[in-house]
């Protein structure tokens, strides 16, 4: 489990490791399914030993991690911070890009819609650098096969962000 | 780009409504925008957003309900109807989506129809008809009918009809949207190779790939303008890491 991820889950509201978990699973839906409960512990104490989350151990209670209340360090809301503002192409792959859309909006940190924006900027950009490359080169190249597959690639995400922001569109309209 | 010479195109707080009260649409709601001559602009959006009223308001097809619009050092939203049909023809040159060719001219009549129109002598049109459609690739079929004509030599031919006045600005309203994926690589080719040449243009699409041909690319929705881009001179990475060839 990306730390990001579990961090930016975090960033509503300081919770028990099972209702991180559960909030991965509403998110993900059946891409959920697969993910291994023991993984966002792992993940978890990770941070917390690299200082970007406190862990609260509600008195009384057996030093287990599923008891213990986590929350975001100032040093934790400065990464989750530059990862939503964090542009890039291949990666983040389908359900990080997915899941920063989600925390933003759930934590209120960032506007989903101007995520769009800024990826969508970013994948145009590579477009253009990717198709004037294609355009380039000489009839029958081999090469423009791959140029095209870089274009085609890019054309999908593109038309998936138009789906993600019709979806977050509508988020805003309702509330 | 110089950013002292005037812009070849400017709309200043441009409206177009249709309806009144409850039924108000606001096709276009008080958008801004300049073009540098030489400058290719995208307009991208969903449909209904408003792009094509834009396109139409902008080349003189359809009248604002408010604001202004500049071409070069004239304005052109007061203009009588028939100084504007002279400029449609003359100051601006029209490409659509569905092509609108004559269906009974050869290719070399439809692209010489603009410069006879504007009284030009016959062979001079001609002439200037065919250095266009060789310029488009299209020389070899001058003779041929639209209908003899795959959708992207269509496409090509309007074009080159587009470009017989020399006009001061391309408008573009979805060239590549009756495409497929070759026809619209040619036509791209040929977007790049006007834009070299320096023409101004303006393309309303939704397709991203005739999108990223454009040095600036403005986001359409519900009338407005919600964000702008200059695609040259970004930050894109190295092909080889979009291809997956870093370690």
């Amino acid at each position: 489990m990306q730390q990001e991820v579990v961090l930016a889950m975090l960033a509503k509201e300081p919770s028990h490791g099972y209702q991180l978990r559960a909030r991965l699973r509403q998110a993900l839906g059946p891409l959920g399914e697969a993910m291994n409960d023991g993984q966002v512990y792992v993940t978890l104490t990770r941070l917390e030993k690299a200082g970007l989350v406190t862990a609260e151990q509600a008195a009384g209670v057996a030093d287990r991690p599923d008891r213990k209340v986590y929350a975001l360090t100032p040093e934790g809301q400065q990464r989750v911070a530059g990862w939503l503002a964090e542009v890039s192409w291949p990666r983040p792959g389908l359900s990080e890009f997915h899941l920063k859309l989600v925390a933003a909006a759930a934590a209120g940190l960032a506007d989903p819609l101007s995520i769009v924006d800024a990826q969508r900027r970013e994948l145009l950009r590579r477009l253009r650098d990717a198709q004037r490359a294609a355009l380039a080169e000489p009839a029958g190249s081999a090469a423009t096969l791959l140029l095209e597959g870089i274009v085609l690639r890019l054309q999908a995400d593109l038309r998936w962000l138009e789906a993600c922001e019709r979806h977050w569109t509508r988020r805003e309209d309702d509330s | 780009m110089s950013t002292s010479s005037p812009p070849m195109l400017r709309a200043q707080g441009l409206s177009r409504t249709y309806g009144r009260d409850a039924a108000l649409v606001r096709a276009v709601d008080g958008v801004d925008l300049e073009v540098a001559a030489g400058e290719t602009v995208a307009v991208m959006g969903p449909s209904g957003c408003g792009k094509s009223t834009l396109l139409h308001l902008l080349g003189g097809l359809d009248r604002p309900t408010a604001g202004e619009i500049w071409l070069s050092a004239q304005r052109t939203d007061q203009l009588s109807e028939r100084a504007l049909a002279r400029l449609r023809r003359d100051g601006i040159g029209f490409v659509f989506q569905a092509f609108h060719l004559m269906d009974e001219l050869t290719a070399v009549e439809n692209v010489e129809l603009p410069g006879l129109l504007a009284g030009h002598p016959p062979r001079a049109a001609r002439r200037r008809a065919a250095e266009l459609l060789d310029q488009v690739g299209l020389a070899d079929r001058a003779r041929h009918l639209p209908s003899a004509l795959s959708g992207g030599q269509r496409q090509r031919v309007a074009i080159a009809r587009a470009l017989s006045n020399q006009p001061a600005v391309v408008l573009a309203d979805e060239p590549t949207g009756n495409l497929d994926s070759e026809a619209t690589l040619d036509v791209l080719r040929l977007f790049e190779s006007l834009h070299t040449a320096g023409q101004t243009l303006v393309i309303v699409t939704h397709d991203a790939r005739i999108a990223a041909t454009a040095d600036r690319l403005i986001s359409m929705r519900d009338g407005v303008f919600i964000d702008e881009t200059r695609l040259t001179g970004g930050t894109a990475g190295d092909l080889g890491s979009l291809a997956g060839l870093e370690g």
